[in-house]
């Protein structure tokens, strides 16, 4: 076998090196035989008066340079031989790392996915920024979609390459014979381009497309679609599909793998912005209404230019327009994100789970650095002799360091590698903790070079975090010592060396899964608390659906009609107590109208606006979600559009704005347009549990009428039961109108909570996995202390020790090491736990439930440790152990 | 930096670090010789008070000759063996002079200091 430069030119020098070393022993024997001495006897002498041939050589290779590449050749090899003589040992060592490595990197991988670089395709993602308006003097976050004309004035900011405009919507599409819900995206015409994007197939959109009301009815579909509804026809451009309600012309394809711009979905069509009224309520124009917010998007700033500096540019730009329109803009700026603190789509919702996912994985990844570095040292101490002969023969310290730190990369390597691999598998794991069903969903991880270099740092951190310790105390051997076989354990009175450092190892395990524990219980119980939150309403019992007459082709008349008799229609189903429309379903995913109001009487600081979120009900809404009403009625089928406009306001806009008075009668101007005001409802949560409550009010339906609404029926059917009485009474009003799927508001409220579920989830596997883990270690230094300590506590036994003082032993001093850990983990859980931040629901991050509680799993868990060792020591016949 | 073992047999000196380079370079300037030889060589040219190290010596060898300053081959010696000679090369021979140089003022530094009178002799 050849082997490559320079291993062979090596080769050649190891063998003359040897020879030259024989040569040298030769040539002093036949001194020696010439001065009289017996061949034997010279032999012998030449050789002791050499000294030891290997360290000579040794030291000799040492002379030649470059020699760590031979060395680290050699060391693998060695290593890789040692680590097959113990599978065991080895296999449990990688599960281990693999288990924190693979954790660790399927964190960097969601990350980098889903936060640093969220969209596949796209050019040079660390160039876009995410825009949103603000409203002065609303309650935080205080932001706002923008209009058309403000998110245009972007461009002249200098600094600004291109301003990308775009609002998500959605339609229905037939793939085959089944019906979906798709997610797609209305963008200004510069899209494809300034995301340097190139369509495969024909083009993105034009300039002139981005203006005149549904002007130019075309569309880019995306790859996805493109194969699986239109089995990849090359023939494609030109044809037509149907999207809300209205053909398309196709004229463009997405490459494969680019799913638009919104984390969390997979978009399947885009069409330019003249298109705004198809898509966007319901055939409201708003393209050119400076007042009309609607769109969210993203900038992108020329090279080099920093945040800050294009945030300075944009807000003297929105200062510019709130002089310039005082009617729409005043109160309204202008805010740029990165993107991974994207304000509108799911990266701001996963921000913070992914925050504590890193921190949970990277305690993990500790736990099993400690864990395996126990393993090592107890394996490093099992071959003291191999050591110590090692050593006897002369080589180095630095070199058995070095050869055991080889060890711990091989092992690490392996383990990077695997876990690289299982981050593989994981990568669409998140999609699974989203409970969003039905729409194509993307939330997946990215394994690019960033990601790979961050495992492989890992890898390296963690080798010296495990190996280095047992390996310089393995080096620190007593060559005497071993060679006259005496044990070196250290007592239970006082332990020494490896005890101290494995006594360490488990120290640190046990604070770190404290900490996990902690977290665990406190995002539990926050989990606990919004599954019981009151919304302010009655969920149970409660089914919802929605109906779009607006796509299947119905004008104003006709729509209102169809209502009126599907709300008459559901009322009569058995089992049905109530049926209501509404603009919005509390809790969906779509957005409730904002307006600007003004109260008599109340008069707004001079910067600001006084601007509120309503709904669209009909009759019969408030009692159908059991909302309270705290004065006067709510919206009969009386208040239509023919009738006085009314209002009914909540609790806290009547708080806010009527001090101490009555509203009732009083009037509400809202977008200039007086209501009077019939009715105080009890405040409720409108999009989000944990939402800070905020004026909002209801008008009736029919006088701010949607021809798309959601349907909410009060009843003690489940959906499974409704949904096929409903489709059929539909049905039997028009064949061409289908209602979406019926859902229990339970689980529309759930989908709201998916952080908190998310969180735990990931908190309770990693926290129990940890908790394994250092019981685990703790297991195993209590074991090898008790069988080290053997003797010793034979003598006690002789001595009259009874088996409770035995027992006592072992356990203080395992438990006092729990003790220890668990004071060092509540101090740094005490910082920690404030990281959760608003993962945590009517629970402060430093609750006692969930210390306690981490505190009781954490002395069951060690108690079950130590008990096992203590139990041998009970066992143990004592005049065996003092004769071994 | 002196190497110092505290089991060196009593009347042996240890060399100093570099010395041995010196050495080496002198004996090869009679010929060529292998390790053993320069070994012996040093050892009767001192009168047995230079013990060289083989784990000294051969290092020293296989530095300088990455350093050139030797060049080795394989020959047979007197008894028939095979072994391996190095012989002084140009730039070893320049290496020697400068070495010699510096070991006479460092000598002569060191002998200047150690004459001179001294109340504190023991």
């Amino acid at each position: 076998m050849k082997l490559p430069w320079p291993f062979r030119s090596r080769e050649r020098r190891n063998r003359e090196l040897e020879e030259e070393i024989a040569a040298h022993l030769r040539e002093a024997q036949q001194d020696r035989i010439a001065l009289g001495e017996s061949p034997e006897e010279a032999a012998a002498n030449a050789r002791r008066e050499f000294g030891s041939q290997a360290l000579v050589s040794e030291e000799t290779r040492e002379a030649w340079g470059g020699l760590w590449l031979e060395r680290l050749v050699q060391d693998l090899g060695f290593g890789f031989r040692m680590l097959r003589r113990s599978p065991g040992f080895s296999l449990l060592a990688m599960l281990c790392l693999t288990v924190g490595i693979g954790g660790s990197a399927a964190v960097f991988s969601w990350i980098e996915g889903v936060l640093l670089r969220p969209f596949p395709l796209v050019a040079d993602q660390g160039r876009i920024l995410a825009v949103t308006g603000t409203i002065r003097g609303a309650p935080a976050p205080g932001l706002a979609e923008m209009s058309w004309p403000d998110f245009r004035d972007l461009k002249s900011c200098p600094r600004i390459e291109s301003v990308i405009a775009e609002k998500i919507t959605g339609t229905t599409l037939n793939y085959g014979d089944r019906a979906e819900r798709v997610p797609g995206s209305v963008v200004s015409s510069n899209y494809f381009e300034a995301l340097g994007v190139r369509p495969i197939l024909g083009r993105g959109f034009e300039p002139s497309e981005d203006s005149g009301r549904n002007a130019h009815p075309v569309t880019v579909i995306s790859y996805q679609a493109w194969k699986e509804r239109f089995g990849g026809d090359t023939a494609i451009l030109g044809k037509t599909q149907v999207l809300n309600g209205l053909p398309h012309t196709i004229v463009g394809v997405a490459p494969e793998g680019f799913y638009g711009t919104f984390v969390g979905y997979a978009f399947q069509f885009w069409v330019p912005l003249s298109m705004q009224p198809q898509h966007i309520d319901n055939g409201e124009d708003h393209l050119e209404d400076r007042g009309a917010r609607w769109i969210e998007g993203f900038v992108r700033v020329k090279p080099g230019v920093t945040r800050r500096q294009a945030q300075e540019e944009v807000s003297a730009l929105s200062a510019g327009l709130e002089k310039g329109y005082p009617a729409t803009n005043r109160g309204r700026g202008v805010r740029l994100f990165p993107l991974w603190q994207t304000p509108f789509n799911n990266a701001g919702a996963l921000l913070p789970t992914l925050a504590v996912a890193l921190v949970v994985v990277i305690s993990v990844l500790l736990i099993a650095c400690a864990n395996v570095g126990n393993l090592l040292l107890v394996r490093a101490f099992a071959r003291r002799k191999e050591m110590t002969v090692r050593v006897a023969i002369g080589a180095g310290r630095g070199r058995l360091v070095r050869q055991l730190l080889t060890e711990g990369l091989i092992l690490s390597i392996v383990s990077a590698a695997a876990g690289v691999g299982v981050a593989r598998a994981l990568r669409d794991a998140l999609v699974l903790l989203i409970p969003v069903r039905g729409v194509p969903l993307r939330v997946a991880g990215t394994l690019d070079w960033r990601v790979i270099a961050l495992c492989a740092g890992v890898c390296l951190v963690t080798t010296v975090l495990f190996a280095l310790a047992p390996a310089i105390l393995a080096s620190r051997i007593d060559v005497a010592g071993v060679l006259r076989e005496e044990t070196q354990a250290g007592g239970l009175g006082g332990p020494r060396g490896k005890f101290r450092v494995r006594s360490a190892f488990v120290l640190v395990q046990m604070s770190l899964s404290f900490v996990l524990l902690v977290g665990a219980g406190l995002v539990l119980r926050s989990l606990n608390g919004v599954r019981s939150a009151s919304p302010g309403f009655s969920a149970e019992g409660l089914l919802t659906t929605s109906v779009n007459l607006f796509t299947a082709g119905y004008d104003k008349p006709r729509a209102k009609n169809f209502q009126e008799a599907l709300i008459e229609r559901v009322r009569t189903i058995p089992g049905v107590e109530s049926a209501a429309l509404s603009r919005v379903t509390p809790f969906s995913y779509r957005t409730y109208s904002s307006a600007p109001i003004a109260v008599e009487g109340y008069v707004p600081p001079p910067d600001q606006q006084p601007s509120a979120e309503y709904n669209e009900i009909g009759p019969g809404f408030l009692a159908t979600l059991k909302i309270p009403l705290l004065a006067g009625r709510e919206f009969t089928r009386a208040d239509d559009e023919a009738a006085p406009p009314v209002a009914v306001v909540d609790e806290t806009m009547a708080a806010r704005y009527w001090p101490g008075k009555d509203p009732l009668g009083r009037v509400l101007l809202v977008k200039g347009q007086p209501r009077r005001i019939v009715g105080v409802a009890k405040a409720a949560a409108y999009s989000q549990l944990l939402e800070t409550p905020a004026p909002f009010f209801y008008v009736p339906l029919r006088q701010n009428f949607s021809p798309s609404t959601g349907l909410q029926i009060r009843t003690k059917l489940s959906p499974g039961a409704l949904a096929p009485i409903l489709a059929r009474e539909i049905h039997s009003l028009d064949a061409n109108v289908s209602p979406y799927q019926v859902i229990t508001m339970r689980e529309q409220l759930d989908a709201k909570s998916s952080p908190q579920r998310v969180a735990a989830t990931i908190l309770s596997v990693f926290g129990a996995l940890a908790l394994g883990l250092a019981a685990v270690g703790l297991y195993g230094v209590m074991a090898s202390v008790v069988s080290q300590s053997a003797r010793e506590l034979a003598i006690r036994t002789a001595l009259g020790a009874r088996t409770a003082d035995l027992i006592r032993l072992v356990l203080s001093h395992g438990l006092s090491l729990t003790a220890m850990g668990v004071a060092l983990g509540a101090a740094a859980a005490l910082v920690l736990t404030r990281l959760l931040g608003y993962l945590l629901y009517k629970v402060g991050p430093r609750d006692p439930g969930a210390f306690g509680t981490a505190l009781l799993v954490m002395a069951a868990a060690s108690l079950a440790a130590c008990l096992i060792p203590a139990w041998r020591v009970v066992r143990a016949d004592p005049a065996r152990a003092l004769r071994a | 930096m002196a190497v110092s073992k505290s089991d060196a047999p009593s009347g042996r000196i240890e060399l100093l670090q570099g010395t041995l380079d010196l050495l080496i370079l002198q004996t090869l300037r009679w010929g060529k010789r292998h390790g053993y030889g320069i070994a012996q060589m040093i050892r009767t040219g001192s009168r047995d008070a230079l013990q060289v190290d083989t784990g000294s010596l051969y290092p020293a060898l296989h530095r300088l000759e990455r350093k050139r300053a030797v060049a080795a081959e394989w020959e047979m010696s007197e008894n028939n063996q095979r072994v391996r000679v190095y012989r002084l090369t140009t730039s070893g021979a320049r290496l020697l002079a400068q070495e010699k140089s510096r070991w006479e003022q460092l000598s002569e530094a060191i002998g200047g200091v150690l004459m001179a009178p001294s109340e504190s002799e023991p």
